[in-house]
Formats: structure tokens, C-alpha cells, sequence
């Protein structure tokens, strides 16, 4: 075996175990952190296919933002998890059932598959040699590819403002700095000055 | 010599792992949220194979279209999450069906 085959045999045991741990885990907080894990193994097994920009992406995307995301919100939100995991063993014959199914499917198929005889003929973008992949992939992502590329970022801006609109509200108990009135106010009109006679009052 | 079909392999196993997660905490919509990143991950995971295996460059490209979609799908998916949890104040998913007329 060489270090490529070991490489890869680790990151895949890795990525699959923690997937399954995600899944099984009892504490919330625990199954974002496998699926941090789950998602370096996966970036690893892209790194050892050639990929490298679209694994140090999964880093950046997954990692950095949406598993930060997922850890955000369920250290946030104040819920009895412990209400929520009652069913799981009532539920375990079913998924196991279907799973087992659904990974036999998979296995027929991926053992009887075949390349059709004109695949290599109709690739869409081949892959230039002697070039890095993320300066191939630009190549292609801005050229080819630019209204989707566009398209792209106007789902993520889409996503962005809904998550805001979603969750912004305007709570009428807490009292909040005005900025604009405090810089609006006028100081001749705020104070006045009373000249008291001595031992009389106002 | 490690070739497509163990990465078809690992993938498959990633998104089986995700619908038996579905299945599993079914009253447990982070979970949930959880798995279907992982059935997204897999997706990738096979894009990515055959990217490498035919060389063309076209699967990595619809990668990235995944990833950003996975992504947006994540935020509105745990707003929605947020709101759910402040007007309910828990996040069993069985509870759902506030809105059945």
C-alpha cells in the first residue's frame, strides 16, 4: 500500500465514523463537532483527488461558517434535548431498515456499473494538463460557467436577507439609544436657568 | 491502488449515514439540518470522483453550485429554526403541524 492508499483509508474511516457519530450522538454540541470532523475528512479525501480548491473550500464554507453557524444556534437556543432524543430507540428498527435497504441499492449499483462508450467524448471542460486546479477551475467558473456564478451569489444574497428578515425583531420592552435624538437635542432648550432669591424658593 | 469506486463507496456510506439520521431523530430538526449537510457532503463527494476519474472540470464546478446552496439552505433552515424555537419554545419537529387549517 502506499501512502496515497493509507491516506485514503484513513480520511474515509474518519469521515464515516464521524458522520455515523453525528447521527448517534446524544449531546448536540457533540454531533456539530463530528460534523466539523466529518467534513475535514471529506476535504482530505478531495485534497487526495486532485481537488484542492474545492477541498480548501469545504474548509472555509463548512468549517468556518456553516458548522459555526449550527454550533451558534444550538448553544443559543435554550432547549431540553434531553426531551427530544426519547424516540430514538423506538425509531432505531425502522432507520436501521431503511438504511441497510438503501445502502444494498447502492452497493448493486455501484457494482454493476459501467462507463458508457462515449463518456471521454463528451466531456464538457477537460481538464488542461500542467495546470494548478484552482487556476483551471477559475478558468472555467468565470467564463463558461458566469451566469451561474452569478446566479450563485444572487441565492446566497436571497438566503442572507431572509435569514434577517426571518429573525430580526423589534421588542417594544427594552429601551434602546436613540444616536439621532441625542445629537438632534438642542442644549438652550434643554436646560434653564433660574435666578432664586435667597431663603424665598422657587 | 485506490481507485472511483472507493470513493463511490465512502460517499454512498456518507449519505446512507445521513437518511438513517433523518429517520433516526426524527424530533430533532438540528439533527435533521445536521444529516442533510452530510447526504450534501456525499453528493460532492461523488461530483468531485467523477470530475477526477473522467477529467472534466464540469463536476467540480457544479460542487461549488452545491456548496452554496447547501449553505443558504443551512441559514434559512436554522432562522427558520430560531423563530420556531421563540414563538414554540421547543424545536420538536412533530409539533410542525401548527399551521394544518
Amino acid at each position: 500500500m502506499t501512502v496515497a492508499d493509507v491516506a485514503f483509508y484513513a480520511f474515509a474511516l474518519v469521515t464515516v465514523a464521524s458522520g455515523l457519530m453525528v447521527t448517534l450522538s446524544r449531546n448536540p454540541v457533540h454531533a456539530v463537532l463530528w460534523l466539523i470532523l466529518a467534513f475535514i475528512g471529506a476535504s482530505g479525501l478531495m485534497v487526495l483527488m486532485g481537488a484542492e480548491f474545492v477541498a480548501m473550500l469545504l474548509l472555509i464554507v463548512y468549517v468556518g461558517a456553516v458548522a459555526v453557524l449550527f454550533l451558534f444556534v444550538v448553544m443559543m437556543l435554550d432547549i431540553d434535548f434531553a426531551a427530544l432524543k426519547g424516540q430514538i430507540t423506538h425509531a432505531m428498527p425502522l432507520a436501521l431498515l431503511v438504511g441497510v435497504v438503501l445502502l444494498l441499492e447502492l452497493g448493486l449499483g455501484i457494482g454493476a456499473w459501467v462507463e458508457a462508450d462515449g463518456a471521454m467524448s463528451l466531456r464538457d471542460a477537460p481538464a488542461p494538463h500542467g495546470m494548478d486546479n484552482a487556476r483551471a477551475l477559475g478558468l472555467i467558473l468565470y467564463d463558461k460557467y458566469i451566469y451561474l456564478f452569478q446566479a450563485a451569489g444572487l441565492i446566497l444574497l436571497v438566503a442572507m436577507i431572509g435569514a434577517i428578515v426571518l429573525t430580526l425583531r423589534h421588542r417594544k420592552d427594552v429601551k434602546r439609544q436613540n444616536v439621532l435624538q441625542q445629537m438632534w437635542r438642542d442644549p438652550a432648550k434643554a436646560m434653564e436657568l433660574k435666578d432664586v432669591k435667597p431663603g424665598q424658593g422657587l | 491502488m485506490v481507485g472511483l469506486e472507493h470513493y463511490l463507496t465512502v460517499a454512498a456510506a456518507l449519505f446512507v449515514i445521513g437518511i438513517f439520521g433523518i429517520f433516526l431523530n426524527r424530533k430533532n430538526v438540528i439533527i435533521i439540518l445536521m444529516s442533510i449537510e452530510l447526504m450534501l457532503l456525499a453528493v460532492n463527494l461523488n461530483l468531485v470522483a467523477f470530475s477526477q476519474h473522467l477529467g472534466d472540470m464540469v463536476g467540480q464546478v457544479f460542487t461549488l453550485f452545491v456548496l452554496t446552496v447547501a449553505a443558504a439552505e443551512a441559514a434559512i433552515g436554522l432562522a427558520i429554526l430560531v423563530v420556531f424555537n421563540r414563538n414554540r419554545g421547543t424545536i420538536d419537529v412533530e409539533d410542525v403541524n401548527v399551521m394544518k387549517g
